[in-house]
């Protein structure tokens, strides 16, 4: 067993750095999804390149979390062999991508949240998360950034472009809650230093949105009928189905190598 | 705010756009000028940025990145190639190889 910093118990570190992990690599595997489906061609390359920084962010992250836990599991162990009960993930990544408005509204809520995220982690007690935050920062602020222009192009376009977006947020809303409901390690692992409280992040994230969306014409839906669960390992039925895709291969042919 | 413009915004897509074609130009790392590198498609001057990125500076090509909408180039006739071009061809003086180089210079 590794210990972290001292005091944070090798088990917070795995159980922190798997959440963290498993919303890069479900998320990756969504945006994924849109090869050969994209708009336009440009815009394929610029989902897929997205897609790729978030698995390289899952393996180290994933890797780490393997480490963490000492019982000999690799970044692919744990990628291809839990089943969904046992992934960490926000409910918010595993969403199916929907339309186009959706893609970019799930990713907008999610690139800002991870932005905070990391630039606060990249200074924590934490060196090993901190260094794999360090250099997602830069990625997360480009998804944010390429998020960012195409909501404010769908919000302020045509009618049917805005009230596509419209209903995309009202979809999606009810999943941002969780993005600021800790777990008990990451309680733990707040109090000495290695992850912000996500209470101190929720108020700047806020702000990011409300501000992009007046821009783009939109405004944060009134009501929401919360969902969470996603880091107790209680997820929708969408990750069964994503799970059973992109573990299939590596499930029915164990090791294989191409 | 939570109703849709009544005309789209500025560079923002309307109904009937074709995405139009942009040249790119790239400085390398090493690079004294912008190169042109390819086109692409693109709504607008800042996604057209981005899809540059994306495109042609994936292995960490570039430090730079010119985009010009292909309409704005305007390029020589091809059937204007011997009045343009062939004036110089005899005239060995404008070339540098014309000059002696002195024996002891070091270039």
């Amino acid at each position: 067993m590794t210990a972290g910093v001292a005091g944070l118990s090798a088990l917070d570190l795995h159980e922190v750095a798997l959440a963290l992990g498993d919303d890069c690599l479900v998320l990756s595997h969504r945006l994924a999804e849109w090869t050969t489906h994209a708009p336009e061609l440009e815009e394929e390359v610029a989902l897929a390149n997205l897609a790729l920084d978030l698995l390289g962010q899952a393996r180290s992250l994933l890797s780490l979390a393997g480490e963490a836990e000492g019982r000999g599991r690799d970044e692919d162990q744990l990628a291809y062999w839990r089943d969904d009960r046992d992934f960490r993930n926000l409910l918010l990544v595993e969403q199916p991508n929907g339309d186009f408005a959706v893609t970019m509204t799930r990713q907008l809520l999610f690139s800002a949240y991870q932005e905070l995220l990391y630039d606060r982690i990249s200074s924590g007690t934490e060196p090993r998360l901190a260094a794999i935050a360090a250099k997602g920062v830069m990625e997360a602020r480009y998804h944010l950034e390429h998020a960012r222009l195409w909501v404010q192009r769908l919000g302020g376009g045509t009618e049917e472009s805005h009230s596509r977006m419209r209903r995309a947020l009202d979809l999606l809303w009810p999943y941002t809650k969780e993005l600021f409901e800790p777990t008990e390690a990451w309680g733990r692992a707040a109090d000495l230093g290695a992850l912000p409280p996500l209470a101190s992040i929720e108020g700047p994230w806020r702000k990011t949105i409300q501000s992009q969306l007046e821009s783009s014409h939109l405004e944060i839906p009134e009501f929401s009928a919360w969902q969470s669960g996603g880091r107790r390992g209680s997820h929708s039925e969408h990750l069964g189905h994503l799970l059973a895709e992109m573990q299939h291969l590596h499930r029915s042919h164990p090791n294989a190598t191409w | 705010m939570g109703r849709p413009p009544a005309e789209p915004d500025v560079g923002c897509l309307s109904e009937s756009d074709d995405w139009p074609l942009w040249e790119v130009f790239l400085r390398g790392r090493r690079g004294l000028a912008h190169q042109h590198v390819g086109s692409l498609h693109a709504p607008d001057p800042e996604l057209a940025l981005q899809n540059a990125r994306d495109l042609y500076t994936r292995r960490g090509e570039g430090v730079s990145i010119w985009v010009v909408r292909s309409t704005e180039v305007h390029a020589s006739d091809p059937d204007d190639q011997g009045p343009l071009f062939d004036p110089p061809a005899d005239k060995a003086y404008r070339h540098p190889t014309f000059y002696k180089v002195p024996e002891d210079l070091q270039l």
